[in-house]
Parts: structure tokens; sequence; C-alpha cells
């Protein structure tokens, strides 16, 4: 909080400033007063009816007796959900690092002045941009296992036919790799935006005193940028924990149950078996999990700039 | 000596970053184009093999296929309403209150935008699915609308404070002085100023709103499809026929990719500033 409002604050009631430079800041909350009913309506409620409807036995007709803890002891037990965690957790895991790794290297290059920029970086963010599910289809077009552009391209450099989205090994490094197609751009214009805030001065004397480009990377963009991929590194990770639209189309979970994370396995509790009450509890163990990996992260960037 | 060995380290240099630029941007083309190579061939060249890369000639029959037998008009019409409205709204309501936010520098207020921004989508849409259910407004597009408010008044707001927070205070606190309220303030020198800001949030809500696919595919109705969610259930019917799948994908995409490549100055800084993100 800043230093004005503390000082409007202590101001005893009776002495307010003279008309006409009234204290405003009391009034400025009218203007978030609309959206904020709305927020209330879309966003809060839902979460405490899903609360509610988590401790109960929530079917989509019928009555829906207060059971308690019971749909969170279910989860103890359910073996499908666990390994629905598991996956989710490794395919978050990938998710993260192979993007931030492409990101920071790509938001280095595009620090540099060179010819032809602004149309590279357009092109590198539309995958970012692009409706989901279209590119979602076109990514399983190409992994076709016979017809599919992949496998041929494959077979001119001499290797063997994928298995791609076919195959249960297969399918969650597949998913990684159209996870990271489509989210470095984010990754890289975070980081950019934190390369492009960074004083020049420790570039020019670095280049002086002859220091290579990686070492420059290494000693002055890396630990100065650091704050910024910690951010793009936390956006990574919740958008992986969230991935829904891309694993939908392309596998609905499958082959088998081989990619149903834990996105998938809700969307299916709740909305194919329309057991709305184990969904809902779900969805709070899943908001609680991606609100601790949030918080241990921020926590940890914290502990690294007072350090 | 020394200096040529500088001059040609530059160009190394130089290369390298080139080839860098290349091997990093090429997925993106290279996807793109294999898109639009499958969406204009025809549907002898889309299964042979080895695979045909360029469509020779091209033809719009996959374009002319996707329309006859889908009611993608009125999908578009649908996709059109539902991301107008939701964008107009969050604008209605977002461009005040993330003035009031920054100007308060109420910064909790900023927080729970940010738990609405790490909320998986999935997680309002049983409650909201359930209350649609009660007020018997499933098989209408007003649900649509109002779970798209959950996407694009978190964006809105988060890049409002963030525009607002960076404005001159000065002007506005003169129009004080001169005697308007607060009202006159924002909406006369405030909100003039913040243009950029609002093209940049409008820009990003409406992208992201067009894109949505989880809402719609629980609350959309037979006649109330979403683009999105009408090229899915193409791939559900249709899984062999290449073509017009992958027509009817450039179709849903193609309004947001141009956007793009209009708009790319706004949509860069918006991103760079928020990672926002749909859903």
């Amino acid at each position: 909080m800043s230093a004005s409002t503390t000082v409007t604050a202590e101001l005893p009631a009776g002495r307010r400033a003279p008309s006409g430079r009234r204290n405003y800041a009391r009034h400025y909350w009218l203007f978030a007063l609309p959206a904020a009913i709305v927020v209330a309506a879309v966003i809060v409620f839902p979460w405490i009816f899903t609360l509610y409807m988590s401790v109960h036995d929530w079917k989509v007709s019928g009555a829906t007796p207060f059971v308690g803890l019971e749909n969170y002891a279910k989860m103890l037990t359910d073996e499908r959900f666990r390994s629905a965690i598991v996956r989710t957790l490794l395919f978050t895991a990938a998710s993260v690092v192979a993007p931030m790794l492409l990101g920071v290297w790509a938001a280095v290059c595009f620090a540099n002045n060179f010819l032809g920029r602004g149309i590279a970086r357009t092109i590198f963010v539309l995958p970012m941009m692009a409706t989901p599910v279209a590119i979602s289809l076109v990514w399983t077009m190409m992994f076709h296992p016979q017809l599919g552009v992949l496998n041929y391209l494959l077979s001119v450099v001499g290797l063997p036919p994928f298995g791609w989205v076919y195959d249960t090994n297969t399918v969650i490094p597949t998913l990684v790799m159209v996870e990271t197609w489509q989210w470095t751009p984010l990754v890289m214009l975070i980081v950019l935006g934190g390369i492009a805030s960074l004083p020049q001065d420790p570039y020019e004397a670095a280049v002086l005193d002859g220091a290579t480009a990686w070492q420059r990377f290494r000693h002055i963009t890396l630990p100065l940028a650091w704050p910024f991929i910690v951010v793009a590194g936390v956006i990574r990770m919740i958008d992986a924990l969230k991935a829904f639209d891309t694993i939908y189309v392309i596998t609905l979970g499958g082959p088998g149950t081989a990619s149903e994370t834990l996105n998938i396995l809700l969307y299916q509790t709740a909305f194919a078996y329309y057991d709305l009450g184990y969904g809902s509890a779900m969805v709070v163990v899943f908001f609680v999990l991606i609100l601790i990996i949030t918080l241990l992260l921020l926590a940890n960037r914290q502990k690294e700039i007072t350090a | 000596m020394t200096r040529a060995r500088a001059r040609l380290h530059r160009i190394a240099g130089k290369a390298g970053l080139y080839f860098s630029v290349l091997v990093l941007i090429s997925p993106a083309v290279l996807f793109f184009l294999w898109m639009l190579s499958l969406a204009f061939k025809n549907e002898a060249d889309n299964t042979a093999y080895p695979p045909v890369f360029i469509p020779n000639p091209p033809t719009l029959d996959n374009f002319i296929d996707v329309f006859a037998k889908n009611d993608f008009l009125s999908y578009t019409i649908n996709s059109v309403i539902v991301s107008f409205s939701a964008t107009g709204l969050a604008l209605l309501l977002g461009v005040p209150a993330g003035y009031g936010i920054a100007k308060a520098k109420a910064s909790h207020a900023a927080v729970l935008i940010l738990i609405a921004r790490v909320t998986p989508g999935l997680s309002y849409l049983i409650p909201l699915f359930l209350l649609f259910q009660w007020l018997g407004l499933i098989g209408t597009l007003t649900p649509l609308v109002i779970t798209h408010l959950v996407i694009t008044v978190p964006i809105v707001v988060w890049i409002m404070i963030g525009f607002f927070e960076g404005l001159p205070g000065e002007l506005e606190e003169a129009a004080l002085v001169d005697g308007a309220n607060i009202w006159q303030a924002f909406r006369h020198v405030a909100m003039p100023l913040a243009r950029p800001g609002i093209m940049v949030a409008m820009i990003l809500a409406f992208i992201f709103s067009w894109n949505n696919f989880i809402f719609g595919v629980v609350l959309a109705g037979r006649s109330t499809r979403t683009l999105p969610v009408a090229v899915y259930n193409v791939l559900t019917f249709e899984q062999i026929s290449w073509g017009p799948l992958a027509a009817a994908a450039l179709v849903v995409t193609a309004p947001v990719l141009l956007l793009t490549l209009l708009m790319q100055k706004e949509i860069v800084a918006g991103l760079t500033a928020g990672g926002v993100k749909g859903g």
C-alpha cells in the first residue's frame, strides 16, 4: 500500500481538505462497484457454491444429501484420480521446462535488433493466439500414423514411424510438444518485456571488456531478468496445470486413460457421468493444488529478492 | 588484424542470430503452411501418400463443403454475438473498475483478479451450469455471454489497472481543482488518455473470448454453438475428410490470426504487461 492512502486514512473526519481539493480516494471504489457485483456473481459465487456442493452427494437430478467429507475421502482410494494427479504433475513439469528454455532463448534473440524482427516476432506469437480447437485439429491430422505428415517426414530422414498420440507411451510427450509449441511465445513475451526494461550500461561495459555473448547472457541478462523469468515460469505452470482444450480435442484423455489429466477427469466426472458432488470436490483439491504451488514459487521468489 | 577478427566475430554473431530465429519460428511457419495446404487441397491429394505439399490446383471445394454440410453461418453469428457482447460488457465494467482500483491503490482487489486468472475455467462451470439450468437459460446464448465475462472482465480490469497506474495524475488533478467531479475527471481526462490501453484490452478480451471452447462445450445447445464447438463437432463426424476439417479450422481461426498480424504492437504490449490468457 502506498503512503498517500495511509496518510489520508489517519486524517480525523472533521479535518477534510478544503473543497475543490477534496480527498476523493474514498470514492474511487464506486468505479469498481459494477464490476465487483458481476465478479461476485460469476466468479466468487461459483467458488462458494462449489465448496457447498463438494460436501453433498450431488447428481444432476434427485435429492442432494449432505455427505460431509465423503467425496474427499473417495479421492484417496480412487485409483483413476491418483493416476490423473501423477500424470498432471508429469505433464506440467515437462510443459514448464521446455517452454521456459525455448522461451528464454527466443527472448534473448528477439531482444536484438535485426531486419524482419517485427514480422518474425508476430509469426512466433501466432500459435498462442490461434484458436486452440483449430490448431488441435490440424495437429491431430499431422499425428495420423499412416497418412500423417509427421511420420512421412520421419521416414524421409530414415527414422521409423512414431506413435504420437496413438501410443500410451508417447501420448504425454506428444501433448507436451503441442503445449510447448503453443505457449513458448507467452514465456518469450514476458521475458522479452523484462529484458527490454534492463539498463544498457552493464552491456556496454561488458562489450568493452570483451565478454562473449554467452558471458553477457549468463552474468548480466540472466540475473537481472530473473524476476521476469520467475513470473513467466509461474504463469506457465498455472496454465500447464489447467491445460484442457488441446488434450480434450486431440485425445480426450486417451488412448484408454493414458493422457487423462486432472482437468479432463474433472470434465468427465462432472459432465459425462454427471457426478457433480464428486466433481466439485475435485475442483476444490485442484484449486488448492494450484494455489499451493503458486504460493510456494512466489514465496521462493520473495526469499531470493530479500536475500 | 584484431579489428578484422572483431568484424568476423560480429558477422558470425549476426548469422547465429538469424539461424536461431529461423529455428525458433519454423515450427509455427511450417504448421500454418500445412494448415493452408490441407484446406486448399482436393480430397485425393489430402489422403495421398507420400503427402502432396502444394495444392495443385488450389480448390475452394473444402470451404464450400463445410458451409453446405454445416450451419456455419449461424454458428459464426453466435460467436460474433457472444464475443462482442462479452467484450463490450467487460469494457463497460472493467475500464472504470481498473481506474478505481488504480486510483484507490486497492491492491487486494487486484489480487482477486489474479486468483480469477489462476482458477481453472472448468471450476466455474459446475455451479453456473446448475444455475443456468435452474433459471431455464440453457439453450440460449445468455449463459455463454455471462460465462465469457469470466474471461473478459479479468483481462480488461488487469490491463486497465496497469495502464491507469502508468498515466501521470497531474491532468486529472488540474481538472479536479477546476471543479470537475471524479466521474468527469475520469470520463473527459483519464479515459481519452487511456484509449491505447482500452484498445489493447478490447483486442485481447475479444480474441480470448472468440477462442474459448470449454464453456461452449458444456453450455451450448445444438443451435447456440459457437464456432470452436461447431468445428469440434466436424471432427467427430468427419474423422477422415481432412480437407473440410482443415477448412473449418481455418475459418474459425482466420479472424484471430488476421487481427494478430494487424494489431501485433497492441497485442504484444498487452500480453507482455499482463501475461493474460483466457479460461
